[in-house]
């Protein structure tokens, strides 16, 4: 049977990334029909009909639908699962909120953040903050999963999957919205950037993050976070990469002043090259990564900046 | 207004991860065990409720082994004002799953009526991330999940969450199912008279079956493994070196 994608939508657009790397998890699982659903979702259903792998594109447009709600948006779901055996999305927060809360009205376990496919069934998650990978096998009818993403490739763009349109379910009336202040960057994005650069709690100040910034737009890269420079006020939350953050697979990954919480390292330990650069040599960070620099950030980063 | 606070007990946060050699999951035998970080940001949301006139008592719940009791009189000498045990396995490894969780939780709430249950977004053990919303699924309530600010407005919760673009405030009808994520407040530390005091609150010791709940796996546990460690790097003396080494390995 066919597996029920929701698209990652914001405002009207399609978040190809996330999209596209969660139809490459779900293809293993049988013909991948995308839903796209929000206020508005046109585009962004004819914008996922173009990706390789995606059979059908289903796209539900009502103002009950907008900024992601997620009564309305798990009701919708609800009213399409009889067609589908997988219930799937990209593990964002949006995702979370909605698909945990699909799986309830379901009476089935979620399977969130799932690393890889080894069937119909089963599938391994990291735990423990990705201290342990662990295989689980499903007795549900249906598997409601969302995947996480930095462990797959987007799939290709190249598609041309017909677009039909579904309404919306009766909108529950639980919540509404009333205000996003979404953070205006020029910067790629923290989870779909080739490179990420992150500051940690040796930065010091929120200040002294400008240097991170300015070393990111050096390399054309997504400016991250540890926890303890968020806890710190150094960085703003959706910056964070780690365990209770964002978790990210960039091709270079730069951690500045991080010594490498277990949760931090749960969030980067799967980029393809990580670069650290620390004053204290026994820091953890220099067991995962491929150049330590044992140096002091104020001194090595301009230097690093100014030969780039 | 009641509040009703579920907490889990799980590994301290500090504790280093062993897996267990048979693969069956993580060894917890003779390991500290705490109350789940996130779960104790919603104990302290609870209480500050409660100071601030808007709520009149602090109910918190644990569903999992015996030992629990430790968890839950952690959050009575926070300021909780009592709590309930649901004993639902007594093999510290058999963790509770989520959906389970969630229909116990709702039996709980049909005796308890509350106006607001408070939930960390998370446990840091099983990382499911679901508890909440499938509480607020059952109950056919509204939900807001990862909470960094949370006020109460009549019969409505004005709540913003931390989403992946930024901050996102939703208004939603009460009673409500709140997650509350890590930059809503910092818990405080139960001082030694309230910790005494604690000892004699009420704690009710419950059963799945009080609530008409059978306790049973849907996910099957086939292996549990150790994360593939990455092969060691090296350490370069300089900036130029790391340049040079950058270079050559296409990074830049």
């Amino acid at each position: 049977m066919a597996v029920l994608l929701l698209a990652e939508v914001n405002n009207g657009e399609l978040a190809m990334d996330a999209t596209a790397k969660a139809v490459t998890a779900a293809k293993a699982l049988g013909d991948v029909v995308v839903l796209a659903c929000g206020g508005s979702a046109a585009a962004a259903g004819e914008a996922a009909a173009k990706i390789d792998g995606v059979s059908k594109v289903l796209v539900a447009e009502d103002d009950s639908l907008s900024h992601r709600l997620a009564e309305s948006t798990a009701a919708l779901i609800v009213s399409l699962a009889g067609d589908y055996d997988h219930i799937v999305a990209p593990s964002t927060t949006d995702a979370k909120n909605v698909m945990a809360r699909v799986a309830g009205l379901l009476d089935v376990m979620i399977i969130s953040d799932a690393t890889a496919v080894v069937d119909a069934d089963t599938f391994e998650r990291p735990i423990y903050a990705g201290n342990a990978m662990q295989t689980v096998k499903s007795s549900d009818s249906k598997k409601v999963i969302t995947f996480r993403t930095s462990t797959f490739d987007a799939a290709g763009e190249g598609g041309s999957a017909s677009v039909e349109t579904v309404s919306a379910a009766a909108n529950p009336g639980l919540s509404e919205w009333v205000e996003d202040k979404v953070a205006e960057s020029d910067r790629p994005e923290l989870t779909s950037a080739g490179v990420v650069v992150s500051g940690g709690r040796g930065v010091g100040s929120e200040e002294s993050f400008a240097l991170i910034e300015q070393l990111a737009d050096k390399l054309g890269a997504a400016v991250g976070a540890s926890r303890a420079a968020v806890d710190s006020g150094y960085a703003p939350n959706d910056w964070q990469v780690g365990q209770t953050g964002k978790v990210v697979a960039p091709n270079l990954y730069v951690a500045v002043g991080i010594s490498g919480a277990i949760q931090h390292l749960a969030g980067m330990k799967d980029s393809k090259i990580i670069v650290a650069i620390n004053k204290d040599e026994e820091a953890p960070i220099f067991q995962v990564a491929d150049f330590g620099l044992v140096a002091d950030l104020f001194e090595a980063v301009p230097d690093l900046i100014s030969k780039l | 207004m009641k509040v009703l606070v579920p907490v889990k007990r799980v590994i301290d946060y500090n504790v280093k991860v062993r897996v267990k050699a048979d693969g069956s999951g993580v060894d917890l035998a003779n390991v500290k065990m705490s109350m789940n970080p996130f779960d104790e940001i919603s104990v302290e949301q609870a209480i500050r409720l409660k100071e601030a006139g808007q709520a009149d008592e602090v109910v918190v719940v644990s569903i999992g082994v015996k030992q629990a009791q430790e968890t839950l009189r952690t959050a009575l000498a926070m300021g909780a004002d009592r709590a309930i045990l649901v004993v639902a396995t007594d093999d510290v490894h058999n963790d509770i799953e989520p959906l389970t969780v969630a229909k116990i939780l709702k039996g709980i709430v049909d005796e308890e009526q509350p106006g607001l249950v408070l939930c960390g977004k998370q446990a840091i053990d099983n990382d499911m991330n679901a508890t909440g919303q499938m509480l607020s699924a059952l109950l056919g309530w509204s939900q807001a999940t990862f909470a960094s600010e949370v006020g109460i407005e009549g019969d409505k919760a004005v709540v913003t969450r931390e989403v992946d673009g930024g901050l996102q405030t939703i208004k939603v009808n009460m009673p409500t199912v709140v997650t509350v994520d890590l930059r809503l407040n910092e818990p405080r530390y139960a001082s030694l008279p309230n910790i005494m005091k604690a000892k004699k609150k009420p704690l009710d010791e419950k059963t799945p079956a009080d609530y008409g709940v059978e306790v049973s796996n849907r996910l099957e546990i086939i292996k549990t493994v150790e994360p593939a460690a990455r092969a060691a790097g090296i350490t370069v003396a300089s900036v130029d070196e790391l340049v040079a080494k950058l270079k050559e390995a296409g990074a830049v």
